[in-house]
């Protein structure tokens, strides 16, 4: 519960927002319309290997090979991954290069899936009661069925909650924020399923062994947070709705647990450190479908949105559905794109075409008209700190980018470049037009490749000493060898030499 | 008898100049700049000859006396170069490392002999192989410094760009050049 003394409220740091901006939300295409889940199976799906954050997955099937709905084509790798499922029945056509859901659109090692549109299930498991597993057992089976976090930065979610589980927290957060103008996924996602999302809450709970969830659901929802509250009132008191302000990036996991818990995630840390685990609404739907029914991540709601699209809606589509079949479903016009981006507008993926399959981490595909999108002639910085009083990460986005720009990257660094979460605040308030952010994003890029370069200058060190050592030591052997042989040559001559 | 004259001529001889040698390479050292040894523990020691100096010590000696810019050495890349720079306290003008696109030496399996002559020359052991067997190159050992092309009989040895792949892709600098800001 929140604190009802004032005093005691404020010193707490509970309410508390820095930075924030106010983006038209422009979610009013798509927030009314129920999800469609009617979009007829597309000719072939294409499953990107590599859609989590984390080890490429292992294709575990063959080429030509039949599969079907829910089978396991792609195992994950490594500690930090996740596995890839059959979205459909149907056969694997091929397993090839195809360019990804990335903003350089570059060839990524894909699974190309034709259906045959039977939709026949592997056996799946009967329902089972979540609440009688162990609680570790919650972990492997979100693992083993690839959920990943699907508010986009798919990260795997089993590992989420592994490390929420080991560190012990106090509360886990759940993200209904979406302050990402346009997206109304989640928004419909609250209102039209909102007790299996809240029973998704509850297995999550009993997984981590934590008592208490706050769901943040911003002030600009109010059915969802109705819907929401509804359901949670079943669930006794464990979960809690709170309305958050509408403020961009209240989604941010460090922004909602500040307002919401009054505690600050350390710069570097995370928000286990504070005790806190976050997960989206859509996360725990999908924790919910994979627990208690043995389903697979192998769809998700999607928001198809943006000028260009005629019939703007959310659309529940199967994993590795090409984005232009997505957008051709809603009546896009192609002619009036001028730009593609996955996910929002702020944080989301500038893609150069929409020929780029739906990934698990994708909630949003926008094409958006030419009058949607910003004037990007960039002037001078003017130094009106608008940018300063927009962070929500407390940094300073003119200082950082001026040094940026006169290549002095050490400096930005000293500046807090890392703690940069490219919300895209800065950029969206400056009255210059400056990138900021494309400078953050360009920046932490380069500095990851000079880490990379000198680490590589140490090997190439080591790996040059040893060949030295390796042929010194091969030289000696040679002499002492030399030298052996000829005492003993003259060994045997004196020998000989006696025994004449 | 006259061979331990011999003997001793010889070892007093040997053990006088040896005391003299030593006594002059304490006494009349010449003294070397300690910050060129510093610079070659920087320097990746492959003795590449990339930078167009026999090794990496006559490198760094050119660069402490000022005959070549900090961003002489290609497999060093822009972080060495920087490093070089802030030790001795030099302008970087990084333009002419930018253009640099990074390479990697590939074997061309139809054309390679196994000859065995191109891992002998690698500094970093970057390729394998066997006398009659195709050899390969570890791409994560190489530093592009061209040994193995100059020494491939049958030119099936050659250095290609670094494919860009999602893990290594970077963004770019910010489109309007770096005007703004």
């Amino acid at each position: 519960m929140l604190p009802l003394d004032i005093h005691s409220l404020w010193r707490s740091g509970v309410g508390k927002i820095r930075g924030g901006v106010h983006p038209e939300s422009r979610k009013t295409a798509t927030a009314d319309r129920p999800i469609d889940a009617a979009m007829p199976l597309p000719a072939m799906l294409y499953l990107s290997l590599h859609q989590h954050v984390g080890q490429p997955a292992e294709p575990v099937v063959q080429v030509g090979e039949r599969v079907r709905k829910g089978q396991l084509l792609a195992a994950s790798q490594g500690l930090i991954s996740a596995p890839i499922h059959a979205p459909t029945s149907g056969v694997v056509a091929d397993i090839m290069d195809y360019p990804a859901a990335h903003p350089s659109a570059l060839p990524t090692p894909t699974l190309l899936l034709e259906p045959d549109g039977e939709e026949s299930w592997i056996d799946k498991p009967d329902e089972i009661d979540p609440f009688s597993l162990a609680p570790e057992e919650i972990g492997v089976r979100v693992g083993a069925a690839g959920v990943v976090g699907m508010g986009g930065a798919a990260f795997p979610s089993a590992v989420k909650l592994n490390l929420g589980r080991r560190s012990q927290i106090q509360t886990l957060l759940i993200n209904g924020g979406e302050c990402e103008p346009y997206l109304t996924c989640d928004d419909r996602l609250m209102r039209e399923r909102a007790e299996a999302i809240v029973d998704g809450i509850l297995i999550m709970l009993h997984g981590l062994g934590c008592n208490r969830a706050i769901v943040g659901i911003e002030d600009n929802k109010p059915e969802a947070h109705a819907a929401m509250s509804t359901a949670a009132k079943l669930a006794g008191g464990r979960i809690e709705i709170a309305q958050v302000p509408s403020l961009y990036p209240m989604g941010w996991d460090k922004q909602l647990i500040g307002y919401l818990t009054g505690k600050e995630v350390p710069a570097g840390g995370r928000a286990t450190d504070v005790g806190v685990l976050m997960h989206n609404v859509a996360t725990a739907y999908a924790v919910r479908d994979a627990i208690r029914f043995g389903k697979p991540l192998i769809s998700r709601i999607i928001t198809v949105s943006g000028g260009a699209v005629a019939e703007p809606r959310n659309v529940l589509a199967p994993i590795g559905t090409p984005l232009k079949d997505l957008l051709a479903y809603c009546g896009y016009r192609p002619q009036q794109a001028a730009r593609y981006i996955m996910g929002g507008p702020m944080m989301g993926e500038a893609l150069p075409h929409p020929n780029v399959p739906l990934v698990k981490g994708a909630c949003g595909i926008l094409a958006l008209s030419a009058a949607e999108v910003a004037a990007t002639d960039a002037k001078s910085c003017i130094r009106c700190s608008r940018c300063v009083t927009a962070c929500p990460a407390g940094l300073l986005p003119l200082e950082m980018a001026s040094r940026i720009k006169a290549g002095q990257l050490e400096a930005a660094l000293n500046y807090g470049l890392r703690d940069c979460i490219s919300c895209g605040s800065c950029s969206y308030v400056c009255p210059s037009q400056i990138p900021l952010v494309h400078y953050f994003k360009y920046a932490n890029g380069e500095l990851v490749a000079r880490q990379q370069s000198q680490h590589k200058n140490e090997q190439t060190k080591r790996l040059a000493e040893e060949k030295l050592a390796r042929l010194q030591r091969a030289k000696d052997e040679a002499a002492a060898a030399a030298a052996a042989r000829k005492a003993a040559a003259e060994a045997k001559k004196k020998a000989a030499e006696a025994a004449a | 008898m006259y061979i331990l004259y011999a003997i001793f001529a010889l070892t007093a001889l040997g053990l006088g100049l040896g005391y003299l040698l030593g006594a002059a390479a304490r006494y009349l050292r010449v003294e070397a700049n300690p910050l060129v040894d510093e610079i070659e523990a920087l320097m990746p020691g492959s003795q590449c000859g990339q930078c167009g100096y026999p090794g990496c010590r006559p490198a760094a000696e050119a660069l402490v006396a000022g005959e070549a810019a900090p961003t002489l050495c290609p497999p060093g890349g822009r972080a060495l170069a920087e490093q070089l720079a802030n030790m001795l306290s030099l302008d970087l003008d990084l333009s002419g490392v930018k253009e640099q696109v990074p390479m990697v030496a590939r074997v061309d399996e139809t054309l390679c002999i196994g000859c065995a002559r191109c891992f002998k020359v690698c500094p970093t052991d970057a390729i394998v192989g066997a006398q009659k067997q195709i050899h390969a190159v570890v791409a994560d050992a190489c530093t592009a410094c061209n040994k193995c092309v100059d020494v491939c009989p049958t030119e099936c040895l050659k250095l290609h760009p670094v494919k860009v792949t999602l893990r290594n892709w970077r963004w770019p600098a910010p489109a309007a050049g770096l005007a703004g800001a």
